[in-house]
């Protein structure tokens, strides 16, 4: 059987994602990050009509933008008189907000709100594949090169600080790599999904693995499985892949939930 | 002259309105256990996070010697539970030394909990994992947040012993916070009294009898401590006094 091409390509892209995702999906379970993640990601729309309207690269604007939001969090956090649920919430809901009127602005762009809402796997370009490829390249580097801080900052921030760590430069890291992750995932998933492709797999993984590196690696693969899940999925029953994806990894977390804890 | 390792210089720090230190200072020299006393809200935290370098305090100095190695017990961790993370691998984070991380999991007497989750120890097993972490580096100082937090009353003794024994062993300094000051009295040097400033230091004896700690934590029932040792060295610094403010 030959692969027709965009097929071939939504995988290649699918797994390009789910590589990264399932590493730092594990950082967001660990540190209970999923909000925030999804505040992220919400705002990434903003970003899409940034670019758009900008004309500059969409996936940069979204960087630009998730990495914006996450500053301005940190500073409205620091003078804190809300819960920090309440402020993600309202910072979340108002850039999605935003992000849909920017982008109905912009009339004269015939723009598929829906495949940036639900992401457009089956869609994706050879371009758009090395593009993912290059991204989720660079974040595993990343990822590496700070693993072993992002660690122990993760277990204890100010014990991770005292024992040398620069925990400002880590925690800045992290936001970096999500911002870049969720650029990536948005053409995968989608906004509104990219969130549960970075916990579900972590959370499925968390019975199966001894050890942080073992969690993160199962991850990446459980992720894998339902991308390739998902896709096989949405090409023989023709449902929209993004969120068969999503539904392939909840599967596997119902699975994993059958494994008997240790 | 013993070895001056760590001193903080009137030290002034005012967070919402509220003053949580002003004008404390506080050293500790190589080879000495100083405990820091004081009732709740006194600002020992506070202190303690400012001489680790984690707060900058709005006014005073922070003076340490040159490429000081501390080992830091925090008075609490919550690691997420779905964090899979052994104690073995939860000490040696940021270092990978197998013969380091054997000695300090053996001085604590915590070999046998190696493989296990942190997350699944007891109060007391966890302390002592922490103070392992805290050994690992081979710190000149030792800095130990409410050591014996969650800890039985024996277990707090042997605790106490065990923090004099690595002092005596390694002749690092050891600054620590304690909220009852009979329960460290046979395991410390020097013991200074905070609430906001430095109310009273001395020797465990001569401050349990300071009236500037009396009228802080009130007449207790005087010496319950579990046991006490035998002090093998001179203290040589002055006992001092400064409460008139």
């Amino acid at each position: 059987m030959i692969i027709p091409e965009f097929l071939l390509n939504a995988v290649l892209a699918g797994l390009g994602v789910a590589a990264v995702a399932g590493p730092l999906g594990s950082f967001v379970v660990w540190r209970r990050m999923a909000y925030l993640g999804d505040t992220l990601a919400h705002s990434a729309l903003l970003g899409v009509a940034l670019g758009l309207a900008l004309a500059v690269s969409i996936n940069m604007a979204v960087v630009v933008v998730c990495a914006g939001l996450a500053i301005f969090f940190v500073m409205l956090q620091n003078n804190q008189t809300l819960a920090t649920d309440t402020l993600l919430g309202i910072l979340a809901h108002s850039s999605l907000a935003l992000g849909l009127v920017a982008v109905s602005l912009l009339s004269d762009n015939t723009v598929d709100l829906y495949s940036y809402l639900f992401g457009d796997l089956l869609a994706v370009s050879t371009r758009d594949v090395l593009t993912i490829f290059a991204v989720s390249a660079t974040v595993l580097v990343l990822l590496g090169i700070f693993w072993r801080r992002l660690l122990a900052m993760t277990v204890h921030e100010e014990l991770a600080q005292v024992e040398g760590v620069n925990v400002a430069l880590v925690r800045t890291m992290l936001m970096l790599i999500m911002a870049l992750v969720i650029a990536i995932a948005m053409k995968a998933v989608g906004v509104l999904l990219i969130t549960a492709l970075m916990i579900i797999p972590a959370a499925a993984s968390r019975r199966l693995a001894r050890s942080p590196e073992q969690m993160a690696a199962f991850a990446a693969l459980l992720a894998s499985i339902a991308v390739i899940g998902g896709l096989a999925v949405s090409f023989y029953w023709d449902t929209p892949a993004g969120p068969s994806v999503v539904l392939c990894a909840s599967a596997l977390f119902l699975l994993s939930l059958a494994k008997p804890q240790h | 002259m013993t070895q001056l390792l760590v001193s903080a210089e009137h030290i002034y720090l005012r967070r919402s309105g509220r003053d949580l230190l002003a004008d404390a200072s506080l050293s500790v020299a190589a080879n000495e256990v100083v405990t820091l006393i004081g009732p709740n809200g006194a600002g020992k935290s506070t202190l303690i996070r400012v001489i680790l370098g984690l707060i900058k305090p709005d006014r005073g100095k922070v003076r340490r010697s040159e490429r000081l190695r501390i080992g830091y017990m925090p008075q609490r961790i919550a690691i997420d539970p779905s964090l899979p993370l052994t104690v073995e691998r939860f000490l040696s984070l940021l270092g990978k030394d197998k013969g380091r991380l054997q000695h300090c999991l053996e001085l604590t007497g915590t070999a046998r909990l190696r493989q296990q989750a942190v997350q699944s120890l007891s109060g007391g097993e966890l302390q002592r994992v922490l103070l392992a972490r805290a050994l690992y580096r081979d710190p000149q100082l030792l800095v130990l947040d409410e050591p014996v937090q969650g800890v039985d009353v024996s277990g707090q003794a042997a605790l106490y012993r065990l923090i004099q024994q690595i002092k005596g062993e390694t002749g690092c300094g050891v600054l620590m916070v304690s909220h009852d000051l009979h329960l460290v009295m046979a395991s410390t040097d020097r013991v200074v009294c905070l609430n906001q400033h430095v109310c009273c230091e001395g020797s465990p004896e001569s401050v349990s009898s300071n009236p500037a700690y009396l009228q802080l934590f009130g007449e207790q029932t005087p010496d319950v401590a579990i046991y006490t040792h035998q002090h093998d060295h001179s203290h040589d610094h002055g006992d001092s006094t400064d409460c008139q403010r």
